[in-house]
Formats: C-alpha cells, sequence, structure tokens
C-alpha cells in the first residue's frame, strides 16, 4: 500500500515536471534556432547563457527562502497558483483541440521571428539584437520552468526528483531539437499541454485541499483519481464545444 | 539611470509579470480559484464537513473550468 501510494505521487509529479518543462523547452528552442540561423549562433548563445546565469540567479534566492515557508501555507498558495495556472492551460488546449483557437504553429513562430530579424541590420561578431531575443525567450519559457519545478517540488517535498526530471526534459528535448532542427512543429504540443494542464490541476486541487486540511481518501493514490476526472471532463468539452462541419465559427484570440 | 528607478521599474516588471501569469485574458479563472479557496476553506475549516470538501473542491473546479471555456466558445461562435 505504502509503495503505491508513493509511487502515484511521484508518477504524476514526474508526469507534470516532465511534459511542462518540454513544451517550455520546445518554445524557447524554436527562438534560439530562429534567431542562430539568422543573426548567427555566438550572439544567440551568449543570449541563452546569460538567461541560464539570471534564471539560476533566481533558483538560488527563491529555492532556500521557499522551503522554510510551513507546508501548509505553501501548499495552499502554491495549490491555488497551479489550479489557475492549470485551468488556464486546459482552457487554451480544449479551444485548441475543439478547432475554436489556433494551434500553436512553431514553423509559423519560426519563420515569422526569421522575417522580423532580417529585416533588421545585419548582425556583427556581437549582435545586440540576437542576444535579447535569445535571452528573452530563453528567460520568460525558463521562468514558467523554475516556477512550475519550485512549485511542484517543494510541495511535494521532492525538489530533487523534480529538479532532476526537468534537467532530463531540457537535455532531451535539446538534443531532439539538435537532430530534428527546425521540425519542432512535429512535437505533438497541444497533447502534451492538455497533459499538464490536467497534471496542474490535479495537484492544484490536491494541495488547495490539503493546505485547508482536507482529508483525501486514499492521500496521494487520489491524484489518480484527480488525473482520471479532469481528463474525462477535457474530452467531454471538447466533444461539446465542437463546431458541426455545417458551422464556421471564427478563431478566438484570448 | 539612478538606484530608485531601476528599483521602482524592477518592482513593476516583477508585478505586471504575475498579474499576466495569474490574471491575463482569464480574469474569471483567478476570481473562481480565490471562490474556490474560499468555500472550501469554509467547508473544512469550519463546518469540518471532509466529505462535503472532497466533493465541492473539485466540482467547483470543474464548473469554472467549464464556463470559461463556454465564455470563449461563444464568444468564437457569434463572430
Amino acid at each position: 500500500m505504502l509503495a503505491t501510494t508513493v509511487s502515484s505521487g511521484v508518477v504524476v509529479l514526474v508526469g507534470a515536471v516532465f511534459l511542462a518543462c518540454a513544451v517550455e523547452m520546445v518554445e524557447a528552442l524554436t527562438i534560439v534556432f530562429a534567431v542562430g540561423h539568422t543573426r548567427g549562433w555566438r550572439s544567440a548563445f551568449e543570449g541563452v547563457a546569460a538567461a541560464l546565469v539570471a534564471l539560476a540567479a533566481l533558483v538560488a534566492v527563491f529555492g532556500p527562502a521557499l522551503i522554510h515557508v510551513p507546508l501548509t501555507w505553501l501548499r495552499l498558495v502554491v495549490g491555488g497558483v497551479l489550479l489557475i495556472f492549470g485551468m488556464q492551460w486546459l482552457r487554451k488546449a480544449i479551444l485548441r483541440s475543439s478547432g475554436l483557437k489556433a494551434k500553436h504553429d512553431e514553423d509559423a513562430i519560426y519563420q515569422e521571428t526569421v522575417a522580423e530579424l532580417e529585416n533588421l541590420t545585419p548582425g556583427t561578431n556581437r549582435d545586440r539584437v540576437a542576444f535579447v531575443m535569445a535571452f528573452k525567450g530563453v528567460f520568460l519559457e525558463g521562468l514558467e520552468v523554475v516556477i512550475t519545478v519550485l512549485t511542484l517540488g517543494t510541495s511535494a517535498h521532492r525538489l530533487g526528483l523534480a529538479s532532476v526530471t526537468a534537467a532530463v526534459a531540457l537535455v532531451l528535448v535539446a538534443i531532439i531539437g539538435a537532430v530534428v532542427a527546425k521540425q519542432l512543429s512535429s512535437v505533438p504540443e497541444n497533447a502534451m499541454k492538455m497533459s499538464v494542464g490536467v497534471l496542474l490541476v490535479t495537484y492544484g486541487t490536491f494541495w488547495v485541499g490539503e493546505g485547508l486540511k482536507v482529508k483525501w481518501p486514499g492521500n496521494d493514490t487520489f491524484l489518480l483519481a484527480f488525473v482520471a476526472l479532469y481528463a474525462l471532463v477535457c474530452w467531454v468539452l471538447v466533444t461539446v464545444i465542437k463546431p458541426r462541419e455545417s458551422s464556421n465559427p471564427q478563431k478566438v484570440d484570448a | 539611470m539612478n538606484k530608485s528607478t531601476l528599483v521602482t521599474r524592477l518592482l513593476k516588471g516583477f508585478a505586471m509579470f504575475w498579474w499576466d501569469f495569474l490574471v491575463g485574458d482569464t480574469p474569471e479563472l483567478f476570481v473562481a480559484a480565490l471562490v474556490i479557496i474560499g468555500a472550501v476553506a469554509l467547508i473544512s475549516e469550519r463546518w469540518h464537513a471532509n466529505t462535503t470538501a472532497v466533493i465541492v473542491l473539485p466540482v467547483l473546479a470543474i464548473v469554472a473550468l467549464t464556463l470559461s471555456v463556454k465564455r470563449a466558445s461563444d464568444a468564437a461562435k457569434r463572430k
């Protein structure tokens, strides 16, 4: 029983961190590739390195501080944040799956970034535009990775496992990205976002409850019930709102 | 740039990041999360009704998600 409860929590934690980090890494990598191919790799890599240093500094400052927050409060606040964040991801993924919102197209983003950069003056050895774009891409996407790892890791008392999982996801996506180069669009990003959304809302619900002293039946095992419940709700919502073939709805931007 | 201007800009940027992160274009989900926390706090901590809290928490989250998706879906279909 103990082994089952521990592994349920670990499986959901590893799944949530891995998928969330992989999705953010795909988005960051698309920008870095576009910058590197268009303006040169030196400044792109300098931007990436500077962003990684800034993110490491944030982790060094906020990571140890989070560990000292009382667990009940930490879980309530983190649960609330994950609930909001997860519902936002699910809402977008449901709208995209139903065809009411345009899917996140890495090819289009790559082409847009390249077009934007090509219109600027040619780069030199130290290309400020390339540096800033690579920095912003990696820092903003990386910030979401940091928040996911810190909040999920500290609340589950498994910061080490969450960090290792994130590192594995980032390295794997980097290797795959380097091999397939500009074919990041073949990654099933919306399905991954839907899965991450389900896992974030699952943890959000669970920890809001724990923070408010709700006793879940079966403790961590109840996470699996939430995963199944929210996955079912998403499937129903996609099926219900999907437009019939005769109608022709506009895609929303939100 | 003097020190106080830099600090103000950093604080403003920090606040804007969290506003976009938590509220953004879906303020209804932010409000819903506050309502869920308030309702479950009442049920669990004041009335000590654990079973009710176990049911109400996910149900409210599902209702909030459904209403937000319906709002966006209706907006898309109206256009």
